[in-house]
């Protein structure tokens, strides 16, 4: 069903670096993935791991000590590592590829009031006039749901509590009316019942909108609940990538296995949580083969030498292991992510 | 038998005076068991982290009492009091990166509480503790010269536990410890907490927002919500028979890692406006053993039906 979308954003041997004192940082390497068209893509990994660099390859947004040094990354056919100015950028941004970060205190303008950072977007992105503007700014506060929106609309963000801010910043990226939308850990500031809000809301929103978005987290519970496709990041590049349920029910690669493993919900009855051994690797340094390996209990000899191609699972899933290999052992995943979801629903249901 | 070794009566805590007086709890009461782990669950701006640095006496009480085997520990102390109650209750803090000082070494931000109260014979002694602290939470030696900022988040957090633990204390306040962590490095941390406890037989109150976590880790919960605890029970008895609508909504909204269940999960939304305490007052009730909600007379009647 997912072949006949269509790949409204394609990423393509992407590398990134940074420039830090003198050395490189590799934080992007070589990743090739697509976003279809209408779907919500999870980004998953650990801090460090470059969700957020990835996607701010997508909106021109790298400091400015970072580079995309190969690859190629293409909106609707558009080369977007072509894009140099600012000017060029400004047609990307918002109107096509429009990003909600973490943090909704520092991405609102604190000494302008809420109506006038709504209406000052409709004016930009869909050229009209300020008295137009103020009736739809006041819609979109009732659509990402603000009570009283009328009278709030004169009020600034501290006056807001941190849900009803995230809200704001939601309704500013719908007036840009994006294709894509990117949502950078946009609930974990928030508390957990208002996290289910926002996550609810933006459900609806994208029903009711059409546009397409990638959602990151550290998150695997806030993934299972809006994710359609997930791609596990780790050190920098995708590991594995494939629908929800392949991902939660089918995974294939040691990294993917370990982060389910650390759930709390599948501690053992003595209560011991399973946990990754050591760190993840610097990526001053290049790495060889499997960047997982040294951490992984399933590491063969040839993950510390080659890298890994993508091996092909299903149709839409692939990781990056050579446990893939046709030649390689066979290996189960380990017990305790066997039967996911019966032992989470007998946890859930006890 | 169970021993309580931490009691809260009737607590109230509040900030400014006057016009600008502001409660931030109120009317609490719950107890902590020696030997067990203790939770208090709610939203930021809840009041949790209020209580927990009210017991260690960092916040002031406006009323009620707090005991500490079965002594009051709030209002005045004397110095003696005060060092007596802080070698024993110690605290871990959320944020590893801002809880250590950057300009001393690993060796020194352990050793410190130890110096402060001349916990130790002579220096090999001294030496001996921290080295066998620093094993126990996992780190090397080696570590010892090195600053904060040459280790990752999880390390340091590991620094924070070894800095409270030296100290030999009996109960530990753990102000959310792992959510500044990655969830590998939780996992760790919280093997860390658990493994350590058996050993010593600790008693911890755990400060968090994270129900999937706080499940893990529990022995019993305590909902809190605006600065009232509304539940307490049990930890496998409150999340398989939650009561207080609050309590309900927040269990429907910790989000599940499975995709079948997340799509068929239904959230539920609390209203503060359903209750009318005009007349008829709340309390906390016992409603079965060990189960205790937040109330009026009209809803425990109304929670007692649903019970049946």
């Amino acid at each position: 069903m997912t072949n006949t979308k269509n790949v409204i954003l394609s990423a393509q041997d992407v590398v990134v670096e940074f420039d830090v004192r003198d050395r490189v940082l590799t934080a992007i390497r070589n990743i090739s993935v697509d976003l279809y068209e209408g779907e919500v893509l999870a980004v998953v990994g650990e801090s460090g791991s470059g969700k957020s660099v990835l996607t701010k390859t997508f909106t021109g947004m790298l400091e400015s000590n970072g580079r995309i040094a190969n690859g190629s990354i293409k909106y609707r056919g558009q080369e977007l590592t072509e894009l140099k100015s600012h000017s060029d950028w400004e047609k990307i941004r918002g109107g096509k590829i429009a990003t909600i970060f973490q943090d909704p205190m520092t991405s609102l303008d604190p000494i302008q009031t809420i109506g006038f950072q709504i209406t000052e977007v409709i004016v930009k992105h869909q050229g009209k006039t300020k008295a137009e503007a103020k009736k739809l700014a006041i819609d979109y506060m009732e659509k990402v749901g603000i009570p009283e929106a009328e009278k709030r609309f004169n009020e600034y963000p501290f006056q807001y509590s941190g849900g009803m801010r995230q809200r704001i910043v939601i309704a500013i990226a719908l007036a840009c009316k994006p294709d894509v939308l990117i949502c950078d850990e946009p609930t974990t500031a928030l508390d957990v019942t208002i996290q289910a809000q926002i996550i609810d809301l933006l459900k609806n929103l994208q029903k009711e909108y059409n546009f397409t978005t990638i959602f990151i987290t550290h998150d695997l519970g806030v993934v299972a609940s809006i994710a359609d496709k997930v791609a596990v990041m780790y050190a920098g590049d995708i590991v594995e990538y494939g629908t929800v349920e392949e991902i939660f029910y089918d995974p294939k690669h040691p990294y993917t296995w370990s982060l389910l493993s650390s759930l709390p919900q599948l501690a053992d009855e003595k209560g011991v949580l399973f946990s990754i051994p050591g760190t993840p690797p610097s990526l001053y340094t290049p790495i060889k083969g499997d960047a997982f390996a040294p951490r992984s209990r399933y590491a063969m000899k040839i993950d510390f030498e080659e890298d890994v191609p993508k091996f092909a699972v299903s149709e839409t899933h692939w990781a990056k292991t050579w446990l893939l290999h046709p030649d390689a052992p066979k290996v189960e995943k380990p017990e305790v992510i066997q039967d996911l979801h019966q032992k989470i629903s007998q946890k859930m249901s006890n | 038998m169970t021993e309580k070794l931490v009691e809260i009566k009737d607590l109230e805590i509040s900030f400014g005076e006057g016009k600008k007086k502001f409660v931030a709890v109120k009317n609490a009461n719950f107890f902590i068991n020696k030997g067990e782990t203790f939770s208090l669950v709610g939203e930021s701006g809840s009041g949790k982290t209020t209580i927990g640095r009210a017991i260690i006496g960092l916040n002031e009480t406006s009323g009620g009492d707090i005991l500490y085997n079965g002594k009051r520990i709030n209002g005045k102390k004397t110095k003696a009091e005060h060092n007596e109650l802080i070698s024993k209750i110690q605290m871990i803090f959320q944020d590893p990166a801002a809880s250590l000082n950057e300009r001393a070494t690993v060796d020194y931000i352990i050793s410190e509480g130890l110096y402060n109260f001349n916990l130790f014979k002579d220096e090999e002694d001294r030496k001996k503790k921290v080295t066998d602290m620093m094993t126990e939470v996992g780190l090397l030696a080696e570590h010892l010269t090195r600053y904060p900022h040459e280790f990752s988040g999880g390390q340091r957090q590991r620094i924070g536990i070894a800095r409270a633990l030296v100290m030999d204390p009996e109960f530990v306040i753990a102000d959310e410890p792992i959510s500044a962590l990655d969830v590998s490095v939780r996992a760790q941390v919280l093997n860390l907490l658990k493994k350590i406890q058996k050993e010593k037989g600790l008693t911890y109150l755990f400060v968090a927002h994270d129900l999937s976590v706080v499940r893990f880790i529990s022995d019993r919960i305590a909902v809190i919500h605006k600065g009232v605890i509304v539940e307490v029970a049990e930890t496998e008895e409150l999340f398989r028979n939650p009561i207080h609508p609050y309590t309900r909504s927040l269990l429907s909204a910790v989000p599940i890692p499975d995709p079948i269940l997340e799509r068929q999960k239904e959230l539920i939304v609390y209203d503060p406006s359903q209750h009318d305490y005009s007349t008829d007052e709340p309390e906390m009730v016992e409603i079965t053993p060990g189960h205790f909600v937040w109330g009026n007379k009209a809803e425990m009647a109304e929670y007692r039906k649903k019970l049946n």
